[in-house]
């Protein structure tokens, strides 16, 4: 599990459920590696502010990954952290490697609505 | 200018440190240990590049440990003498004559502090090349610890000739089955021994006098155009990734025209940390020296925040005259 503030995804049935459940959710999969914390933080300063937004993280090495690590939309993914933004269970937009504070705002902004 | 009267109560500290590495958590430990009341402004990730560090193994007293550790730490220290901290935030706009300085962020909050210490670090250098934006995480990147493994049985090319490039390319032999340096000179800016061990290493390759013009690819990187810089001719290296360590650019940006840098964009100081503005102190990775590593951040850390103590003891003194 992931050493950070925000929920975690244990299972692929997790993700599933959450999905279900939600109608935009975020979920940052990665390590405890220095291009995945910095957008674990974004991630935490952002959940009170995006009352409208699911945060999530999820481990990438557990097995259960594979529904980020293989979802088409992050094929070609080559760096860490796998990031991606589901409206309804689908996937609007996924990204690859570190991301800084103005690109996730301009991503949940865009996709999910502002604050 | 700003008056005393105008100030927020509030919203005004002693000190209000601008960037949250090693450099600004050790002046706001001092600080805020000296009863200064302390403010750490922080655009990314509290830890700067501390956080980009696997492992570090040169901090005196602690024989090894990781940079998302060691910054934890330091965050913690600084928070438990009062030190409040602010991550995620953008300056707007920054006012530093005068005894009240001021600092507004892009969501309107405005502080007010009588020093000022500056510590915004660096940020690895992009080479600005084609395709460079479109691949970054797709086969381009600036970690190797982070992305060593998506590389496994994959060709590479490594891109710069400092100390970095080549221990970082020693590295990611672990992984891949070929790795090229491309370097823009015929020598390398590095210690000897770093370029020994990657000159012995059989999987590692040169491609001297040249750089990385274009990056292509669809989904993922496929190729680089590599153009050698004495003949101007480029031609077409297929590769499977490109790592990039070509150095590090310092956080100045938002001071140009504010206090006074040098051709590179870094801060100048003196011996006290004290920049060509008073009361207002720089420290780190961002100010115009040779060496720059942890120690010698929290080194320059603790200098700015004694001086910035004597600046804020002497208005102090100057006011009850
Ligand atoms: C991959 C890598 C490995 C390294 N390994 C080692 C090692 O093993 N040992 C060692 O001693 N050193 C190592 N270093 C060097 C060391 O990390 C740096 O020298 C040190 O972190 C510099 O500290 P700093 O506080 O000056 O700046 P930084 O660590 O760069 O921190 C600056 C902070 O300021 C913030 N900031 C920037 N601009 C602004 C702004 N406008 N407003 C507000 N905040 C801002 C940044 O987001 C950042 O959080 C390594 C560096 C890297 C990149």
């Amino acid at each position: 599990m992931l050493q950070t503030n925000l929920k975690h995804i244990e299972s692929a049935s997790d993700h599933q459920k959450i999905l279900e459940e939600n109608e935009n959710v975020m979920i940052c999969c990665g390590r405890m590696g220095p291009m995945c914390l910095p957008v674990y933080d974004i991630m935490e300063e952002f959940e009170p502010l995006y009352s409208h937004v699911k945060f999530y993280d999820m481990d990438f090495d557990i097995p259960d990954a594979r529904v980020i690590r293989n979802a088409p939309e992050c094929r070609g993914f080559m760096g860490l952290p796998f990031t991606v933004y589901y409206k309804n269970g689908k996937i609007v937009k996924a990204t690859s490697s570190i991301q800084n504070e103005q690109q996730v705002r301009a991503i949940l902004d865009s996709e999910f609505g502002n604050i | 200018m700003l008056q005393p009267e105008t100030i927020n109560k509030t919203n005004h500290y002693d000190a209000i440190i601008i960037g949250a590495g090693p450099a600004g958590l050790t002046a706001g430990i001092y600080l805020s240990r000296a009863r200064a009341r302390t403010l750490i402004l922080n655009e990314g990730v509290v830890g700067g590049q501390m956080v980009l560090t696997h492992e570090i193994a040169n901090y005196p007293g602690v024989e090894k440990t990781g940079g998302y550790q060691l910054s934890n730490i330091m965050k913690k220290q600084a928070r438990s003498f009062g030190c409040e901290i602010r991550a995620n935030i953008r300056i707007s706009e920054l006012h530093l004559e005068g005894d009240i300085k001021q600092v507004i962020l892009s969501d309107g909050n405005a502080y007010t502090g009588n020093a000022v210490i500056l510590a915004p670090g660096g940020r690895p250098r992009t080479m600005g090349a084609d395709g460079e934006s479109t691949f970054k995480g797709r086969g381009i990147s600036y970690c190797a610890t982070c992305d060593g493994d998506f590389f496994t049985g994959k060709e590479i090319v490594v891109v710069g000739g400092g100390n970095s490039a080549l221990e970082e390319a020693v590295s990611l032999t672990k992984y891949v089955t070929k790795v090229t340096i491309v370097h823009q000179f015929d020598h390398f800016q590095a210690y000897q021994h770093a370029i020994d061990e990657a000159q012995s290493n059989p999987k590692i390759h040169f491609i001297l006098n040249s750089t990385i013009s274009a990056f292509h690819g669809s989904e993922s990187l496929t190729s680089v155009d590599i153009q050698n810089l004495k003949t101007g001719e480029i031609r077409e290296f297929k590769t499977d990734g490109a790592f990039i360590f070509i150095g590090y650019l310092p956080n100045t940006e938002f001071l140009a025209k504010i206090i006074e840098l040098n051709e590179k964009g870094e801060i100048i100081v003196n011996g006290d940390m004290e920049t060509s503005v008073r009361g207002v102190l720089a420290a780190g990775d961002c100010i115009a020296k040779r060496y720059r590593q942890v120690t010698t951040a929290i080194g320059d850390g603790t200098i700015a925040a004694l001086s910035a103590l004597n600046h804020l003891h002497q208005i102090k003194t100057r006011k009850s005259i």
